[in-house]
């Protein structure tokens, strides 16, 4: 088996590392690149507690082989406050409780991001329908469902011309 | 899944000649939604992974000749976002679009769920309804086949080892022609079809039907195209007879097994259920 030299775009760093043929992306954020936020609840597509965005796509990381993510550009949880100020989404999700145990919390974060980036006033049903790849076992959704919702309304707010 | 190759040829040639020096123990990927999982299972053990998504013709969807042209291996985020391509085929895309989660979509693709050959897989009763046609390349050149000829039993196709399904090719759309696709799964979400149904049709100015194609979903090894049960449409208005006489020829079609799921009578009921109610939104999707 050879492993080979990946080079791509993490949280807007070039990063380079090694990759064997048959190595998860999950694997190696974590192991490679030290970026143990993203979690691997299931490692068959089901739980969603993987989520990354790759050229501004939702995927789950461990349905993807490292090596293809060369020349692509992935945001992780690690990458989603701006210098120690947290996103809107995190904030709402700490005021709303909307986690008990937090180990679906990065995947489920990274979700309603790529939600909100391309739908900035979604509905709550739009909201259950993205996040349906998503489980928790704690919080039963509802409040995750609210914080979201809310993040959402903070970011047009944010975003009105004052 | 240590011990892997991967491999990303940039074109079908270097694709094929991957495959054929492989002699057996590469597996092509598009989405991985399938082949990662059954890797991860131990079901799949190649020593070879041939990526196909760094090829161009592949990726995306074209118009040609009036219809339109899906590279085998675009995802399913992809074709919900073609707009016109939704407006030509909303059941081929809504079928598309019901394929795992929003992780999923970006990645699986219809060309995956088809060389997959699960007898459930959401995307081809659709195709076959579609009257779809695969592209089909290998080392003696490109060849072309209906949808419905590609599965071959679950986990199996009519593809031979060396060849490569390069993408789908959907026909030009008459004036008043749409599909629909229909499935039962006890959630909501994120849940294997027990009965899947996918019908077209074309309307005449004076809304009597003049073609039909319906296909049903995980009632038999394969998805079958039920070709008695469009002829049961043509020539009427999907009357209450016309749609009692579709559902005979789709009950008699059905040969389902019992399972969790469902029993085999429960699967073959259902089928006609979701066969009329896919019907009538076709048939309005065409009137609109
Ligand atoms: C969480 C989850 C939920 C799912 N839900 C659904 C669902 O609701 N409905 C459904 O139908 N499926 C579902 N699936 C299964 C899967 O996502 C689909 O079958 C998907 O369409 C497969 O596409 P892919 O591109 O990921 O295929 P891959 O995994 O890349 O490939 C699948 C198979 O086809 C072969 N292959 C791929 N492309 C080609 C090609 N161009 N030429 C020749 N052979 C090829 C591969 O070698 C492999 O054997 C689900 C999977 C997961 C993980
Ligand atoms: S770990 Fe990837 S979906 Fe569960
Ligand atoms: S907070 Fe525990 S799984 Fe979601």
């Amino acid at each position: 088996m050879s492993r080979m030299v990946v080079n791509a775009t993490v949280n807007g760093e070039p990063v380079e590392f090694l990759a064997g043929g048959g190595q998860s992306l999950l694997d190696a954020l974590r192991d490679e690149l030290r970026l143990t936020g993203s979690k691997e609840g299931c490692g068959t597509g089901d739980c969603g507690a993987c989520s990354v965005i790759v050229d501004g796509r939702l995927v789950c990381a461990c349905l993807m082989l490292a090596p293809e993510a060369e020349g692509t550009r992935i945001e992780t949880i690690e990458g989603l406050a701006d210098n120690g100020h947290l996103h809107p989404l995190q904030h709402q999700f700490l005021e709303q409780a909307a986690l008990q145990c937090g180990f679906c919390t990065p995947g489920l974060l990274m979700a309603s991001k790529a939600l909100l980036d391309r739908n900035a006033d979604p509905t709550e049903s739009e909201v259950r329908y993205w996040l349906a790849g998503n489980m928790c076992r704690c919080t039963g959704y509802d409040k995750v469902v609210r914080a979201v919702m809310d993040a959402a309304a903070d970011l047009r707010q944010a975003e009105k011309p004052r | 899944m240590s011990g892997v190759d991967y491999l990303a040829p940039a074109s079908v040639a270097d694709a094929v000649s991957a495959l054929r020096a492989s002699a057996g123990s590469a597996r092509l990927m598009a989405g991985g939604t399938d082949l990662l999982v059954q890797m991860r299972g131990g079901r799949a053990k190649p020593e070879v992974v041939i990526d196909l998504k760094r090829i161009p013709g592949l990726m995306g969807i074209r118009g040609e000749g009036g219809g339109f042209v899906i590279g085998a291996a675009t995802s399913g985020a992809a074709l919900g976002e073609h707009e016109a391509l939704k407006a030509a085929w909303p059941g081929v895309i809504e079928a598309a679009n019901l394929i795992g989660s929003t992780q999923v979509q970006g990645r699986a693709s219809l060309g995956g769920n088809l060389c997959n050959a699960s007898p459930a897989a959401d995307g081809v009763p659709a195709l076959i309804a579609a009257g779809a046609v695969c592209i089909i390349e290998g080392p003696a050149g490109a060849r072309e086949v209906q949808v419905e000829k590609v599965q071959a039993g679950p986990g199996k196709t009519t593809l031979a080892a060396d060849e490569i399904l390069l993408a789908f090719r959907l026909p030009p759309r008459p004036a008043r022609s749409s599909d629909a696709y229909l499935r039962l799964i006890p959630r909501t979400e994120m849940d294997i079809a027990v009965v899947g149904v996918g019908v077209s049709l074309t309307l005449d100015a004076g809304g009597v039907c003049n073609a039909a194609r319906v296909s049903v979903g995980a009632v038999a090894p394969t998805c079958l195209l039920v070709e008695a049960a469009g002829v049961a449409l043509v020539g009427t208005t999907l009357d209450d007879a016309a749609l009692a006489k579709m559902e005979a020829a789709v009950s008699a079609a059905c040969r389902p097994i019992s399972d969790k799921r469902g029993t085999a009578e429960y699967r073959t009921k259902v089928a006609c259920v979701l066969a009329r109610r896919a019907a009538l939104i076709a048939k309005d999707r065409a009137n609109a």
